[in-house]
């Protein structure tokens, strides 16, 4: 039962984009499109359950003085990783994240849970909270992705939606967009939280 | 002629923040008042040329004749944290009057993915050492001007009615998306 909540605290109540509003940065910048964001997504959470599960194995080993830097050297590990193996597996995608693949690093998500939870915790808890907070993130990135793929050249993952002669908002594309899409979804999420 | 070029793009016509996304919590988090962003943006300004700078060295001398440039964002991150413990150090011992003013802001500098990303940004378009640190400088210029901006505008928020759910982020984020939009009109300003 408890198991359940660790999973799905990171879904709704604690979602790491639309309630804790961490990790902006790939939030607003890669979610031109909703592949894109889900794609990032994708990324980010297999860092964060990695780093979640190696974190909580070795909290025992690691002292307290330099645990920081320790979380920071095993987090750009599983980032180096996933920044390889994109490189070689999805060229295309690789491409259209560019920089944001290697600044999963600096991504307060994954440093954040690693201080707040993987280190206090069990690995199995550990494992579940990096899956909830790492679909929590996919969800909110693919959501805003949506969004503005569909605003700005109307279609959501590659299929249009509307004829060739429509015009499109292409602001929404353009980086005022992301601020805008994103401004208006935490202002919807706290309108909801505040009616429950 | 070229410098003048880097300078121009970096500050403002590919505003770090307003146009590339990098160090998004700085700037919505200590953008409250003008006086705190004027704190953040120097300690940024400092960081963010000599990371640049140090970086360099290591990727030119060390990271590629090994042939190790896969190590480049484990290497970049714990240079960059060494770095912010240093110059606090150094600060705290030496200009005990700067490190009050800074001191707060630094640590907080090693999680700004501006830092680290445009030293990863620097070595990706081969820029030669000058060319780095000048384009470091700027960017973090850029960085305390979109700031100041964003403080200006905030504090005057404070007198303004605005929906309760609007409140915190999401206006934060809309005044944002505007000032992107007002930036968006230097695009073109430099071929």
């Amino acid at each position: 039962m408890s198991n359940l909540k660790f999973l799905t605290n990171g879904l709704l109540k604690e979602n790491p984009s639309f309630v804790l509003v961490l990790g902006t940065c790939p939030a607003l910048a890669v979610t031109t499109s909703a592949i894109n964001g889900a794609g990032m997504g994708a990324a980010t959470m297999f860092v964060l359950i990695c780093s979640n599960i190696l974190i909580s194995l070795l909290k025992n080993l690691i002292p307290d003085k330099v645990r920081i830097v320790a979380f920071i050297v095993v987090i750009a590990s599983f980032v180096t990783i996933v920044d390889l193996s994109m490189k070689a597996f999805v060229p295309d995608l690789y491409k259209s994240l560019g920089i944001f693949i290697p600044l999963i690093v600096v991504n307060c998500i994954i440093l954040g849970r690693a201080e707040a939870f993987a280190q206090k915790n069990a690995t199995f808890p550990a494992l579940l909270d990096g899956i909830g907070m790492g679909i929590g993130f996919t969800l909110a990135l693919t959501i805003m992705g949506s969004i503005r793929e569909l605003l700005g050249s109307g279609s959501i993952f590659d299929i249009k939606l509307v004829s060739e002669t429509t015009k499109t908002m292409l602001l929404f594309i353009l980086p005022p967009g992301a601020f805008l899409t994103y401004g208006y979804l935490i202002a919807i999420v706290n309108k909801l939280r505040a009616k429950n | 002629m070229e410098f003048i070029k880097i300078i121009i793009l970096a500050l403002i016509v590919n505003n770090v923040v307003l146009a590339q996304f990098l160090g998004i919590c700085p700037f919505l988090g200590v953008s409250s008042k003008v006086s705190t962003s004027i704190g953040m943006g120097a300690a940024v300004v400092f960081v963010m040329t000599l990371a640049n700078f140090v970086t360099y060295f290591v990727y030119n001398f060390i990271l590629l004749p090994l042939g190790i440039e896969f190590m480049q964002t484990i290497s970049f991150i714990l240079i960059i944290a060494f770095l912010v413990q240093v110059v606090e150090i150094i600060l705290k011992k030496a200009a005990p009057s700067l490190y009050q003013a800074l001191g707060i802001y630094l640590p907080l500098i090693t999680t700004n993915c501006a830092v680290l990303g445009i030293a990863i940004l620097a070595v990706q378009k081969d820029y030669n050492l000058i060319e780095s640190v000048v384009y470091a400088s700027s960017i973090a210029v850029g960085f305390t001007l979109a700031m100041v901006l964003m403080a200006g505008i905030r504090e005057h928020m404070e007198m303004v009615g605005y929906p309760k759910g609007m409140k915190g982020f999401p206006i934060s984020l809309v005044i944002a998306g505007l000032l992107s939009l007002a930036f968006m009109g230097f695009s073109g300003l430099v071929k």
